[in-house]
C-alpha cells in the first residue's frame, strides 16, 4: 500500500492545533508556577508533569471516560453539538493536550523562572503593568524556551499513539494519524507500507526539531540569558 | 554621646527650595525576614526629605529590604509610608499602592537595563503613555543630559559599565518619579567616572529636588554626596544626621568600623572625672596595657568600652616631646612601615599596635625606619569610645 498522506495531513493539523492551544494554555499555568509563592505550588506542579510518567493508556482511558456521555463534560457536549467528543477530532485534540502539557509547561515554566527578578521589578517601578512587562520583557528573553515548548508539544503531538487509540479509535480522515497507520501496516503484515511511512515521519520530526533549534541558536545570541 | 541624635528622633527639613513642595518620604514599618534558618527583623523609623540622603550599613543590614519595602516590591508586616500627603503603605487600613502607581524611581544595583532592548527603548520604555513626539523629545534630553546620545540605537548589552549606569539613571529619570531609590548605582565605576555622573545627578537634583535615598558602603560618596545619613545596623536605624555628626562620632562598633577606624580596642574605665569631662580608660595589653585619657562618656568605673582611634589622629615624635596640650603620650618603636598612595602607614609597637598615617615628607624628615623608637601623641577627645 503506498503512503496515505491524508493521515500525514490529519496529523499536522492535530499537532499545530495543539501547540497553538498550548501556547495559549500553557503561558499562563507556566507563568502562575514561576512567579507564584503559593505554598501548595508543587501539587498543581505534579500534576501537570503527570502524563510524562503515566502510561498513555491510563491518560486515554480517563479522557474518554470523562468524554464519555456518563460524564458531566461529556453530557455538556453532547447537550451542545448532539454528539459525544469521543471518537471525533475535538475529543482527540483535548486527549493530545493533556498528553502533552507537561512538554509545554515546563520549558515555559523554567525560562520565566530564569528572567532576572530585578528586570521584572525595574519594569513595575517604571509604571509598567503585569501584561506590558510579560510581553515587553518575560516573553522575549524567554523567546528560547517559548520555540522549545511549542517545538516540543507539536513534535509529542505527532508522535503520540497510546491516547489516540484510547480516545480516538481508528477512524480514516477522522482520527486515524501516521502512528496509528504504521501501527495497522504492521498489523496487516503490509513492512514496507510500514517502512515508508515511518521514514517520512521520522524526517518531518528531524526537520521540524533541527529548524526550531536552529532558529533558537539565533534566539539566543539575540537574547542572551544572563 | 551628646552629638548623635537619636535614631528616633525626625529631622528638620535641612530648608532645600524644592518645586514639588519639599514632600518627605516619611516610613516607619517593620517586616520580619527569613533568610536561612536565622531570622532577621528590618524595623525602622526616618525622614527623608528632598536632596540626597545616603542609606550606609554593611551588607546584610537590611538596606536593599528596606528599598524595596519603600517602592512597593517588598511588603512590610506593619507599619506607614508615605511621601508628603499620599500614602503608599499602611497596614492598619489596609493601604499598597502597587509599585507600578508609587511613582518611585528605582535604580538597581545590577542596572537591570532591559538588555535586549536598545538604549532608547530602554529609556523610552517608563513613558510608553506618552504620545510618540512628547516621549521622543523627553527620552533625548535625558539620553544628552546624561552624555549617552551617541548611544540611542545600540543594544543595552553591548554597552559599557559607565554607559549602562548612566542608561539607568536615564530611563529612571525620565518618568519623572516623586522619590528615587538607589542601590549602590555606582559601585563598579571608577572614581573619576563615578564623580562625573554624580555630579550630573547633582544637576539633575537642583532642577527636581525630591527625595533621593542612596545606598552605599563608600565612606567618599558619604562626604561627596549626602546632606544627611541614615546608619542601619541588624535592621534598626542606628543614627541619623548629617555626615559629619553621624561619621565623626560614632557611638557604636559598626558605624566605627565603617567609619574607617584603624585602631579599635577593647578599654576598661579605671578612673572618672566628671568635673573635667574626661576619664581614663586602660586598654590591656603587655605589661598591664596602655592607659588613655578619653572624653567622659556614661558608664561608671569597672565597665567596658570599645576605644576608636583614627591613624592619621595619632602624632609621631622621635624624642618625648613637652609642652603639649595632648594628654596622651605613648612610648614605642615602629616595627614596620608601608606605603599606601600617598600616605604611609606605621605599625607602631608600644604595649599595644597601633597604625599610624603620615605623610611621605614626615616618614623621610623624621628618618622613620623599622625599629626605630618613636612616641605617639595622641588627643582626648581623638579617641572615640563605642558601646560593645
Amino acid at each position: 500500500m503506498p503512503i496515505d498522506w491524508q493521515t500525514f495531513r490529519l496529523t499536522l493539523e492535530l499537532a499545530f492545533t495543539v501547540s497553538v492551544i498550548l501556547l495559549a494554555l500553557g503561558v499562563p499555568i507556566a507563568c502562575w508556577i514561576a512567579f507564584s509563592r503559593w505554598r501548595w505550588k508543587f501539587l498543581v506542579e505534579a500534576v501537570v508533569a503527570l502524563p510524562i510518567v503515566l502510561p498513555p493508556t491510563v491518560l486515554g482511558f480517563y479522557v474518554l471516560v470523562a468524554l464519555g456521555p456518563r460524564s458531566p463534560v461529556g453530557r455538556w457536549w453532547t447537550s451542545l453539538t448532539g454528539h459525544t467528543l469521543a471518537f471525533t477530532f475535538a475529543g482527540l485534540v483535548i486527549g493530545s493536550i493533556l498528553y502533552s502539557l507537561p512538554f509545554a509547561v515546563q520549558p515555559f515554566a523554567a525560562s520565566f523562572s530564569a528572567v532576572d527578578r530585578k528586570l521584572i521589578a525595574a519594569s513595575a517601578t517604571l509604571g509598567a503593568s503585569p501584561l506590558r512587562t510579560f510581553f515587553r520583557i518575560v516573553a522575549p528573553i524567554s523567546a528560547p524556551g517559548l520555540v522549545t515548548g511549542v517545538a516540543l508539544s507539536f513534535a509529542h503531538t505527532m508522535g503520540e499513539f497510546g491516547v489516540v487509540l484510547m480516545v480516538g479509535g481508528n477512524i480514516p480522515g477522522i482520527t486515524r494519524t501516521v502512528s496509528i497507520d504504521i501501527y495497522d501496516r504492521v498489523q496487516a503484515g503490509d513492512y514496507a507500507g510500514a517502512h515508508q511511512t515511518a521514514l517520512v515521519l521520522l524526517i518531518v520530526c528531524f526537520v521540524l526539531l533541527a529548524v526550531v533549534y536552529g532558529l533558537n541558536r539565533r534566539a539566543s545570541v539575540i537574547y542572551p540569558l544572563k | 554621646m551628646t552629638d548623635i541624635r537619636p535614631a528616633t528622633e525626625v529631622a528638620e527639613n535641612s530648608g532645600t527650595v524644592s518645586p514639588r513642595g519639599a514632600a518627605h518620604l516619611l516610613a516607619n514599618f517593620e517586616k520580619q525576614l527569613r533568610s536561612g534558618d536565622s531570622d532577621f527583623l528590618l524595623d525602622v523609623e526616618f525622614d527623608v526629605p528632598p536632596g540626597f540622603t545616603i542609606l550606609f550599613g554593611a551588607s546584610g543590614a537590611g538596606k536593599t529590604t528596606l528599598l524595596d519595602c519603600l517602592a512597593g516590591l517588598a511588603t512590610p508586616d506593619l507599619g506607614t509610608v508615605s511621601l508628603g500627603n499620599r500614602l503608599l503603605f499602611d497596614s492598619s487600613r489596609r493601604t499598597n499602592v502597587p509599585t507600578a502607581h508609587r511613582r518611585a524611581g528605582y535604580v538597581f544595583q545590577s542596572l537591570a537595563l532591559f538588555r535586549h532592548m536598545t538604549v532608547e527603548q530602554n529609556v523610552a520604555y517608563g513613558i510608553a503613555h506618552l504620545p510618540h513626539h512628547e516621549r521622543s523629545s523627553r527620552a533625548h534630553s535625558l539620553l544628552d543630559a546624561f552624555r549617552i546620545s551617541h548611544l540611542t540605537r545600540r543594544k543595552a548589552g553591548n554597552i559599557s559599565g559607565g554607559e549602562s549606569q548612566r542608561v539607568a539613571l536615564a530611563r529612571t529619570l525620565v518618568t519623572d518619579p516623586e522619590f528615587l531609590l538607589m542601590d549602590e548605582p555606582l559601585a563598579a565605576l571608577d572614581a573619576p567616572t563615578k564623580a562625573r555622573i554624580m555630579e550630573d545627578l547633582r544637576e539633575w537634583n537642583r532642577a527636581h529636588g525630591i527625595p533621593i535615598l542612596y545606598v552605599t558602603h563608600s565612606r567618599e560618596e558619604v562626604f561627596a554626596l549626602g546632606e544627611r545619613v541614615i546608619v542601619l545596623d541588624g535592621g534598626r536605624v542606628l543614627a541619623q544626621g548629617t555626615p559629619h555628626e553621624v561619621l565623626n562620632a560614632p557611638h557604636m562598633e559598626t558605624v566605627a568600623q565603617l567609619a574607617g577606624f584603624e585602631n579599635i580596642f577593647d578599654a576598661v574605665v579605671e578612673v572618672v572625672r566628671p568635673e573635667r569631662g574626661t576619664m581614663t580608660c586602660r586598654i590591656p595589653g603587655e605589661a598591664g596595657g596602655v592607659v588613655l585619657e578619653t572624653p567622659l562618656v556614661r558608664g561608671g568605673v569597672g565597665s567596658t568600652l570599645r576605644v576608636g582611634i583614627r591613624a592619621g589622629d595619632i602624632l609621631l615624635a622621635i624624642s618625648p616631646p613637652t609642652g603639649l596640650s595632648a594628654r596622651n603620650l605613648i612610648p614605642g618603636r615602629i616595627q614596620s612601615l608601608e606605603q599606601r598612595d600617598v600616605i604611609v602607614s606605621a605599625q607602631v609597637r608600644s604595649r599595644v599596635l597601633m597604625e599610624v598615617h603620615l605623610t611621605m615628607a614626615a616618614r623621610d624628615s623624621l628618618g622613620l625606619v623599622p625599629g626605630k623608637e618613636v612616641w605617639l601623641v595622641i588627643k582626648t577627645h581623638s579617641c572615640h569610645l563605642m558601646r560593645r
